[in-house]
């Protein structure tokens, strides 16, 4: 394989753009399943759920939390479209951990199915954060 | 004639509103740096959803899979989302989006077409409110921070509307950010939704979905129609600062027109008193030489 073939990595949420690499691989959380993405990979539209996204360059890998959104996979690019992403540097560790709290405390409380639903989600967000918050170099 | 003293406290006066107006302009500059900004960020996003959603969507049949996408045979409903200012003193920006407004729902009047309105903007609404116009939904507050929320919200009830048959058709009029010196009122369709159609992609290779094509256009649509919503709220955010920019300038530009008239009117008036004093001294003297 050739190392010297790239992928353009874009991650765009509706407040800003994230990110906009040459990375060699990518690996994000699609709704059916984690998968990878190197060069010349078939075209490919996916919904991701919350999680993790992680990409290499070079030697090194380094994460980014994805709020959910979708993937489009071109053979020399890949377009996140988030609902909100972070990578791991610029997460809010205090924050999160807060939110996580906020998000449990809801769950033990809530009244009806909706209120479960949205807690839940809250939950897994701020999860998804603290996950990636601590893979950072 | 005015007297110097009242003339006096019109410059006076005038030279306060202009430091006013100039105030005003450059918090409306300021505000309009921002909001162009956030603008910016969030088309880079609305551009690449379009285009994910034009691909999904090209070749899709017309037969009524998709409910978002599908044009209802007769339209007797329709739904009007206004977007204006909350607030005046931006020219003829609000007046210009009413009008199109009008023009707008007297077209559709005299094609047999119910037309009610969900005014978001307080200027709007109080127009059309004074002219007992129906109101379905009133917002305000939204142009001060554009986001993603509150399309979320309206879009969802507009969705609703048009799902559950209480409009056929959903329009939004918003104010099209040109440039600062132009902004448009602009009518688009919100649902059903038309798709720009995308290029199909390079050498004819097709997608794989995951999950299946119609789940994800399902999920897709809906999201779309928020993202239409949050460009025009951007749009209009912005164009609103534009045209209130403007416009104070222009009002700050003719106080210092009327200053400098005034000025030179009191410079007159005084003038002509000095020279109205000389002459009744030197009258009262020469009447008293004789």
């Amino acid at each position: 394989m050739n190392m010297a073939e790239k992928l353009l990595l874009e991650i765009v949420t509706p407040v800003r753009k994230v990110l906009s690499e040459e990375v060699d691989m990518v690996v994000a959380p699609g709704e059916m399943g984690e998968f990878g993405v190197l060069h010349n990979h078939i075209p490919f539209l996916t919904k991701l759920k919350v999680g993790e996204l992680r990409f290499k360059v070079g030697n090194a890998t380094r994460y980014v939390a994805i709020m959910g959104g979708y993937a489009e996979v071109l053979p020399d690019k890949v377009t996140i479209l988030a609902t909100a992403a972070e990578e791991a540097t610029d997460i809010d560790v205090i924050r999160a951990q807060a939110a996580k709290e906020r998000a449990e405390r809801r769950l033990r409380e809530a009244k009806d199915r909706v209120e479960f639903a949205r807690a839940q989600a809250a939950l897994q967000r701020a999860l998804a954060r603290l996950k990636v918050a601590e893979k950072r170099g | 004639m005015a007297t110097l003293r009242d003339i006096k406290r019109k410059i006076d006066a005038v030279k306060k509103t202009s430091q006013i107006t100039k105030a005003m302009n450059m918090v409306a500059a300021a505000k309009l740096r921002g909001a162009q900004e956030n603008m910016e960020r969030f088309r880079v996003y609305a551009e690449k959803f379009r285009e994910v959603i034009g691909r999904l969507a090209a070749g899709v049949e017309q037969d009524g899979t998709f409910e978002l996408m599908t044009p209802r045979e007769e339209v007797k409903k329709v739904e009007l989302v206004l977007l204006t200012a909350d607030r005046g003193l931006c020219g003829s920006f609000n007046n210009n989006l009413i009008v199109t407004a009008e023009r707008f729902i007297d077209r559709k009047q005299s094609e047999g077409v119910e037309v009610s309105m969900t005014a978001a903007g307080r200027k709007g609404r109080d127009y059309f409110k004074r002219r007992r116009y129906p109101i379905r939904r009133e917002l305000t507050g939204l142009l001060n921070k554009p986001n993603y929320d509150d399309a979320f919200q309206l879009g969802r009830q507009l969705i609703e509307l048009f799902l559950d048959g209480d409009a056929d058709e959903v329009y939004v009029i918003y104010s099209h950010f040109r440039s600062m010196v132009k902004q448009e009122p602009t009518v688009i369709r919100l649902l059903p939704i038309v798709p720009e159609q995308q290029d199909e992609l390079e050498g004819g290779r097709e997608y794989i979905f995951e999950p299946s094509h119609h789940e994800l256009l399902n999920d897709l649509l809906p999201n779309y129609v928020y993202n239409q919503l949050l460009d025009c709220f951007y749009m209009t955010a912005v164009s609103e600062h534009a045209a209130r920019m403007t416009a104070m300038e222009n009002a700050t530009n003719n106080c210092k027109d009327m200053v400098r008239d005034l000025t030179l009117t009191y410079n007159k008036a005084r003038q002509a008193s000095i020279t109205k004093e000389l002459m009744d001294i030197v009258g009262g003297a020469e009447a008293l030489k004789k």
